[in-house]
């Protein structure tokens, strides 16, 4: 080996996402990883650690706490600066755009750094598209139950057929330019507010 | 999303009380009425606030009032010229102490009356006396290292014969999260909005020792940062922007309006807490802990008294507080910088047309007005606030280099 590897810290209060990363970093040959999601404390793990590079989620509220901390020469050895090249707008923005910020200790090449941190903004950005695939795959499925409450409570209440009552549905929601969902959503509350057979 | 609106424009906002009147902006029409279809965007820390707008995510945003200036003076990793042409209020903040601490305060004199003199004096006794037995310093924390509170809380201390950078330590932690590090012993006392003051008295965790309305009456907070870039490009969009936070802050300060606008903070898209817990910053009326109250005048002031104002005095007033804590040297260059960074020629452009009082001068000599006083104005009247600082100095930001030349041989002597 030529130098030896960089420590890398991950803070991430997501505990999946911290993972992925983690496995990332590891995959890519960085045996000195470290996660931590809860920054009580942190400070001196810090000192323990002496990471060469710090990766944070933005979503950590704690994150000026974190940027002051390293400023403070007691709580780490070498200033910390956020990302490695000012000039570089484009990463920045990239991880930015990804949620995540990374901080390095000063004097560390830019080669040495880049590879950590475009692997932490692709597994971000993996992150996000899979909770967003997931969130949008359960919003279909609870829109797909509210359709069918809809579709019961007309079937029962009008004596459609499932089809005539899909169709009614349909319709409306056309008229009012609204998602068939939202006007399934509007008969199941009026439903509910009007009596309690509706609702089995 | 409506259709037709004139100005699309998306602003950062963190879920603090006085982001109120860009909230209210938006909530209350004052913005679709500008023909401005305002995007607000809620975020989770300052810094987030601050790469966010220099990247483009956000036009204008909520900040706290160094915060473009910091921007602009290349203290950010990523350097991005802000501008300030509209202040968001004044006033707000407290200094708030354990219940341990203020308990040793009072045996050194303190009694609960807000008294910055009076609570200071007793603060530097105890930290005298933590020294001589050889004690851990005090640690007091801030919301960030370049804001109104750690340049207040600083000025406190070192106006009381305390040297904040050396007998105490001073560290950040975000608002939501100070009462709980009072209570857990973490720190002994913090600076920060309400209502997270009012937080640690209610819990009987902690004391308020002093406002930030009593250490500078009527100074300045939190403000509309916008990037120079996008202020360039769209002058329209900002000046119909201004004219909606004119009338926001207006609607804002009219008590008939509280406790409607109490309900909207009190929302989970903004700050999620009891409106009830909103009052205490409306009336200026507190809990000081163990069952005292006082009522503050001029607590936190949205619109009243040339609240939106942005002076250019109370930048150079920032800029002096930084030079002064070693954030940034004083040369000409930086002083252009800090000096050009508040806009008071774009809020006047902006309101002119309403035909409303605007201050006829970009600023003021901060501490000379011992009472509200009537000031020439283009239009209607127009009253400022006294705006004294408790130590009885005055800032003339035509004489800047003596006011920094003198704050920095007073630290020196301690």
């Amino acid at each position: 080996m030529f130098h030896a590897s960089l420590a890398v810290l991950v803070i991430d209060e997501n505990r999946i996402r911290a993972s992925i990363i983690e496995a990332g970093l590891r995959a890519a040959g960085h045996e000195r990883v470290t996660v931590i999601h809860d920054v009580t404390g942190i400070a001196r793990r810090i000192a323990e650690i002496e990471p060469d590079v710090i990766v944070i989620d933005l979503e950590n509220p704690n994150r000026d706490m974190l940027e002051n901390m390293f400023q403070l020469s007691r709580a780490v050895k070498r200033p910390i600066a956020m990302f490695v090249d000012r000039s570089d707008q484009a990463s920045i923005e990239a991880a930015v755009e990804a949620g995540v910020s990374a901080y390095v200790v000063d004097g560390l090449r830019q080669e040495r750094v880049k590879p950590i941190l475009d692997m932490a903004v692709s597994r971000f950005n993996a992150f996000s598209r899979m909770a967003r695939e997931l969130e949008e795959a359960r919003s279909e499925l609870e829109n797909r139950k509210l359709i069918d409450r809809a579709k019961g409570i007309l079937m029962k209440s009008r004596g459609l057929s499932e089809e005539a009552a899909y169709t009614l549905l349909r319709k409306t929601a056309m008229n009012q330019n609204r998602k068939i969902s939202d006007i399934a959503q509007s008969l199941v509350t009026a439903a509910g507010l009007l009596g309690p057979a509706e609702d089995e | 999303m409506s259709m037709g609106a004139e100005h699309q424009i998306t602003a950062g906002f963190m879920p603090l009380f006085d982001s109120t009147v860009l909230v209210a902006a938006r909530e209350m029409g004052f913005a679709a009425r500008e023909g401005i279809e305002l995007k607000l965007q809620r975020e989770t820390s300052w810094a987030n606030i601050r790469d966010r707008i220099a990247i483009g995510h956000f036009d204008v945003a909520h900040m706290l009032g160094p915060m473009p200036l910091a921007c602009s003076l290349g203290l950010t990793p990523i350097a991005s010229d802000t501008i300030v042409p509209f202040s968001l209020g004044l006033g707000g903040n407290c200094i708030t102490v354990s219940n341990a601490v203020w308990n040793r305060m009072a045996a050194h004199g303190a009694v609960p009356d807000l008294d910055p003199a009076r609570t200071g004096a007793a603060l530097g006794s105890l930290i005298r006396e933590r020294a001589t037995s050889a004690c851990e310093p005090l640690r007091f924390a801030v919301v960030h290292p370049h804001s109104g509170h750690n340049y207040e809380l600083r000025y406190w201390l070192a106006a009381c014969g305390i040297d904040p950078s050396r007998e105490i330590e001073i560290i950040v932690v975000p608002p939501p999260f100070m009462a709980d590090a009072l209570a857990a012993g973490r720190i002994d006392g913090y600076c920060v909005g309400e209502p997270w003051n009012s937080a640690a008295v209610a819990a009987e965790t902690g004391h308020m020792v002093t406002v930030k309305a009593l250490l500078w009456r009527n100074s300045p907070e939190k403000v509309i940062g916008a990037r120079k870039a996008w202020a360039e490009a769209n002058p329209d969009a900002l000046a119909a922007l201004l004219r909606a936070l004119h009338h926001s802050a207006r609607w804002c300060q009219n008590r008939e309006n509280h406790n409607e606008l109490a309900e909207l903070m009190a929302g989970s898209r903004f700050l999620g807490l009891p409106a009830s817990v909103q009052m205490p910053i409306l009336t200026g009326r507190l809990k000081l802990g163990g069952g005292v109250e006082r009522t503050i005048e001029d607590f936190f002031v949205p619109f009243d008294k040339a609240a939106n104002f942005p002076w250019k005095s109370h930048a150079l007033w920032f800029y002096t507080q930084m030079v002064r804590w070693g954030d940034i040297a004083h040369t000409a260059r930086n002083l252009a910088i800090a000096r050009d960074c508040y806009r008071p020629d774009l809020y006047r452009a902006a309101l002119k047309p309403l035909g409303v009082a605007l201050p006829g001068a970009n600023a003021k000599v901060e501490g000379a007005l011992k009472v509200a006083t009537p000031v020439g104005s283009a239009g209607a009247s127009l009253v400022l606030g006294p705006d004294g600082f408790f130590d009885g100095q005055t800032f003339d930001p035509d004489e800047i280099d003596g006011y920094i030349a003198g704050q920095k041989s007073a630290v020196s002597h301690l």
